[in-house]
């Protein structure tokens, strides 16, 4: 049964997708549903994580054995649809579905007054395998149509409060930024499959020429992917679509955000790979998008008093972070000893860091929630002392805020030392601004704690007390994971983020797969 | 010379519409037009992909009742299958995103993309 | 909307817009089209009727046809049939070819007039995409054609 684990990964998730409209008007059911068939996922992921390090690459093809068509004159070609998994796919994977998880806990409670649920769990669902699928494919059309079903699932989840105009203007401006990025995907995928023939990575990676047509290619995945990832000059739709998705979709949408990230990391490490010339100057890009990013992000945040719109400008600037890191490592790539020296440390920092934000940011996001959910209100101006009668969300704040800063138990602090350390040795001017964009997100939560937790009990909150069991159980995980991944950050670097580096960086290994070595 | 220019209008065709497609994204202010630039954009890059599978001399490759000298000479059809595969996405794309002008017109009474701005900052 | 000329039209292209939808499904694997492209021509066909009615009878008609769970069911089916293929190979593999069960005849190699009853699994693809595909579809056109019917009610 093993090695069916990557087909089980989406077909699973897809059959509780497509069973969820038939629970009807039987929300609790449903939600339920939803946390078991997400639950059976986090469980397949960590199997396929473990077969995967430790036995390499998992090649899976749909509906025949091998990958291959041999013509008669021998000459073969891959043309299935397969899957490609190796060690960076599974730690996307497991976030994927780790986060689906926990948002369908919180969302148990969190949207228990709205109507239509069946359908909000079934595009909860419908995300969660658009992502892994982004994730675990091998093939550039499969990216494309992936990339799609999550757009599509992700935007009508934005819009899903359907009774707030602001709602439909976010979900329309998001489907609008996918639909067109996709497209840009979908033709950059079409220049390729011009010139080479085929649709595989692997075999277009192995045999790709970097002519001008392969460079206008590039451009247009580049753009496309970064756009989707909100790199900052097409940041502008982020904090719409955060602030009015329900908080409980917050964790996957965030996954689905760095899913881009992913296939942006998968063409400019593997698909292009080979070219050794330009991979430095791209690499540059990365690195100068990413300190814009997080530069910019951060002063955006800084005047916001909605505390959802201000948690996700800083979505945006730690955002930065994890292209900095990796494009540190770009640059280096095809230069072994620096690669050793300091290149490997700092995209482990910058993949470490995909995971670090996205759990301490889903917890943030989830607080907000709970504000939301027991004030009315994302006003933060009109809040003030809740921290006496909601505890527990005061800690778990308390702890997120003290993690996207960087202070040191918590988990934020062992990826960005990672970041600090290597990139001051490619060029100290970025490590400046990294750390100054630090400060001054310590400064913001400092001050969204001090005016919704601290100061004289309102009296119009009166009567509030702490939001309901599984919303404080699913922010009580996340905050621990945050406390485990500070402490015992090792035990994660090795397990998980050195082998998706090392995956990445050995990019000849993704290349010769099984079927066509 | 042989016949270059008839060989590159398709493709003359696609970087029209793409330009046509981003204009009326970019400039148009009703929101309807916008939706209707998406599908330009979406219908040049699937002609692109047509175009591309476009051999001279090939045959469809449908076995059912086929003419005798088609044999051997089928073509691929995987651009074709791209296309439907994006045409069916195109469709709940553009049902999802005329679902929200409905919706967004109900609540704001108008459809002009400067005036529904209300999330900002 | 519903003038004599739409409805005298419908009367007659309806029903054949209609089977001439189930065919291009039947025929998926013999001939272009497939579960979608049928699909979507039967939608289109519902489409018609839909248009050609005043919303009170639409509504009535459509109230008895459960087209969220025909969509479920086609998601399903597709979904059983390719997890038939994890008995020993791999998901989507084509397990019904050449085993004599419905559609499972074998295929004769090269140029031939079509055998209706081949395919394999394809053929039973075919079919749920297509279920799918024109609940979907149809659904789309309903709900569009309820709103808007309302607003202009309204003002």
């Amino acid at each position: 049964m093993m090695e069916h684990l990557p087909a089980l990964m989406i077909a699973v998730p897809l059959f509780g997708a497509f069973t969820a409209p038939l629970f009807k008007k039987h929300y609790r059911e449903v939600s339920i549903w939803t946390i078991i068939i997400t639950g059976i996922t986090v469980v397949l992921s960590l199997l396929l994580a473990k077969e995967v390090v430790t036995g390499g690459i998992m090649v899976y093809v749909f509906g025949a054995d091998k990958p291959t068509l041999v013509l008669p004159s021998g000459y073969s070609v891959p043309i299935r649809i397969m899957f490609e998994v190796d060690a960076m796919s599974v730690f996307m994977a497991i976030s994927a579905t780790l986060m689906s998880f926990i948002g369908a806990l919180y969302s148990y409670s969190h949207v228990e007054r709205e109507t239509g649920l069946e359908k909000y769990y079934a595009l909860l669902m419908l995300l969660e395998v658009g992502i892994l699928g982004m994730v675990l494919t091998g093939d550039l059309f499969n990216l494309f149509v992936f990339l799609e079903i999550a757009g599509i699932a992700g935007s009508a989840l934005v819009g899903f409060r359907n009774y707030r105009g602001e709602a439909s203007e976010a979900g329309i401006k998001y489907l609008m930024v996918s639909s067109v990025a996709s497209l840009m995907v979908l033709f950059a995928v079409g220049i390729l499959y011009g010139q080479y023939g085929n649709l595989n990575l692997a075999y277009i990676a192995k045999n790709v020429s970097f002519n001008m047509v392969d460079m206008i290619a590039l451009g247009l995945l580049f753009t496309s992917f970064a756009m989707k990832c909100g790199a900052v000059p097409m940041h502008y739709w982020v904090p719409d679509a955060y602030t009015e998705v329900p908080a409980g979709i917050n964790p996957p949408l965030l996954v689905a955000t760095y899913a881009s990230l992913y296939a942006l990391f998968r063409v400019s490490f593997t698909l292009f790979a080979n070219v050794v010339i330009d991979l430095a100057r791209v690499g540059w890009i990365m690195s100068i998008l990413g300190v814009l990013t997080m530069f910019i992000g951060v002063t955006m945040a800084l005047v916001q008093k909605d505390v959802k719109r201000l948690m996700s400008y800083h979505a945006i600037s730690q955002t930065g972070y994890m292209l900095l890191g990796v494009g540190v490592g770009l640059t280096v790539l095809h230069d072994p000893s620096k690669l050793a020296e300091f290149g490997r440390d700092a995209m482990a920092g910058g993949v470490f860091h995909i995971i670090n934000h996205i759990i301490y940011k889903s917890l943030l996001l989830m607080t907000a929630g709970a504000l939301f959910y027991v004030t009315g209100t994302r006003n933060l101006n009109e809040m003030g002392g809740l921290a006496r009668k909601m505890p527990i969300t005061a800690i778990s704040f308390m702890v997120g805020a003290a993690a996207i800063s960087g202070l040191p138990p918590f988990n934020g602090f062992a990826s960005k030392l990672l970041i600090y350390e290597t990139s001051y040795r490619l060029n100290p001017l970025l490590t400046v601004f990294a750390m100054v964009t630090s400060v001054l997100t310590l400064a913001s939560f400092v001050k969204v704690f001090a005016s919704a937790f601290l100061g004289p009990p309102l009296e119009k909150f009166e009567n509030t007390r702490e939001v309901p069991k599984p919303m404080i159980i699913a922010m009580v995980i996340l905050a621990a994971l945050c406390i485990l991944f500070g402490l015992f950050p090792n035990l994660v670097l090795d397990k998980l983020v050195y082998p998706a580096v090392d995956a990445l960086i050995n990019f000849a290994q993704y290349h010769s797969w099984g079927g066509l070595a | 010379m042989n016949g270059s220019i008839f060989v590159n209008l398709p493709f003359i065709v696609v970087a029209v519409l793409l330009a046509l497609g981003f204009y009326t994204i970019g400039f148009k202010r009703n929101l309807i037009k916008v939706v209707i630039g998406v599908e330009i954009l979406e219908g040049a890059v699937n002609m692109f992909i047509v175009a591309l599978g476009y051999v001279k001399g090939g045959y469809a490759p449908i076995y059912t009742q086929a003419p005798p000298e088609a044999a051997g000479k089928m073509v691929l059809p995987t651009p074709q299958a791209l296309t439907l595969t994006s045409i069916v996405i195109g469709v709940a794309v553009s049902a999802l995103m005329l679902a929200f002008a409905v919706n967004i017109y109900k609540h704001y009474g108008t459809l002009d993309v400067t005036k529904i701005r209300r999330l900002r900052g | 909307m519903t003038t004599t000329i739409i409805r005298t039209t419908t009367k007659i292209l309806a029903p054949l817009i209609l089977v001439f939808g189930s065919y291009i499904i039947l025929h998926g694997h013999l001939t272009p089209g497939g579960g979608f492209q049928g699909g979507a021509v039967f939608a289109s066909g519902l489409a018609l009727l839909i248009v050609a009615n005043n919303k009170e009878k639409v509504k009535e008609l459509f109230d008895k046809v459960p087209l969220s769970q025909l969509e479920s069911l086609g998601a399903l089916g597709f979904l059983g049939i390719g997890a038939l293929g994890l008995m020993g190979y791999t998901f989507l593999k084509n397990v019904i070819a050449n085993s004599d069960f419905l559609f499972g005849a074998p295929t004769p190699k090269g140029i031939n007039p079509g055998y209706l009853n081949t395919g394999g699994t394809l053929s039973y693809l075919n079919i749920f995409v297509g279920t799918k595909v024109l609940a979907g579809l149809t659904s789309i056109v309903l709900i569009f054609f309820l709103i808007l019917r309302r607003e202009r009610d309204e003002w």
